[in-house]
């Protein structure tokens, strides 16, 4: 027990529904286990922490081999969208909330999320743009330092 | 299977992590010592809501609920679950409530 981790650091840098779930489910069950966490949202898997996207977010249904599918008909209108729903249908079946809910529950649980500051400039995001479990934004420095003595996950 | 001992009561079946092997066996002086062991402290009576619910449930279907369950049922908020049980909120309250160790990553 004395190699037990006490803290983790997870990066979420992809989007879609494929690119944010994993740091989230890995961000709650660390803080299920009584491991302290930090959330760092980078490039577009800070769509999970923008309050217009976050309860939009998709699977890519175009150029993504684990869909199983030809691409081809991932183009059809509304497919995302159907594919989306499906896969929502069959979380929340499996007490996996939807993404706002995720980060509200894992803020609760008393996980810390943060934005990058290069992705807030260069899409032009202000602090207002975030959903309220957002501490702050920081950049890599801070982040490194707010890491210290924990175990780093990229995702 | 292992035994263990709880206070005065006799002991029971646990698995290897000290879950109670079989939920019949549990009694609330079980649960008192459990929670003293995982560093829960004295039970309170918000805590005995909590484990209420658990096992109701747990009855019911057969399966721990979820964080997320025990938020949305109005019987605890995520918040006041981990100031109830610091440092593990759904294996602790289980173990205390005397069931299997949740099975499920959320």
């Amino acid at each position: 027990m004395e190699n037990k981790i006490k803290k983790v650091s997870i990066i979420i840098s992809k989007g879609g529904l494929d690119g944010v779930y994993p740091g989230l489910i890995m961000a709650n069950g660390a803080r299920m286990e009584g491991i302290e966490v930090n959330l760092f949202f980078t490039f577009f898997g800070m769509d999970a922490v923008i309050k217009k996207r976050m309860g939009k977010i998709k699977i890519a249904t175009v150029g993504n081999p684990g869909m199983h599918m030809p691409s081809l008909l991932g183009i059809i209108p509304g497919f995302s969208a159907m594919a989306t729903k499906m896969m929502m249908k069959t979380m929340d079946k499996l007490d996996i909330p939807p993404v706002p809910e995720f980060v509200e529950m894992i803020a609760d649980a008393g996980g810390k999320f943060y934005a990058c500051k290069a992705t807030v400039d260069m899409f032009k995001l202000k602090k207002e743009d975030f959903c309220p479990q957002v501490d702050s934004i920081i950049n890599v420095g801070k982040f490194y330092e707010i890491s210290a003595g924990g175990e780093i996950i990229f995702t | 299977m292992p035994q263990k001992q709880f206070g005065t009561a006799a002991a029971v079946d646990v698995d290897a992590e000290g879950f109670l092997a079989d939920f019949s066996q549990w009694t609330r002086e079980i649960a008192a010592a459990i929670a003293k062991e995982e560093g829960v402290g004295e039970l309170t009576p918000a805590h005995w809501k909590v484990i209420e619910f658990m096992q109701k449930e747990f009855k019911e279907n057969g399966q721990v609920p979820s964080v997320r369950k025990l938020n949305k049922s109005g019987v605890v908020s995520t918040k006041e679950l981990y100031d109830l049980f610091p440092g593990g909120p759904a294996k602790k309250a289980a173990k205390i409530a005397g069931m299997k160790k949740p099975e499920g990553c959320v």
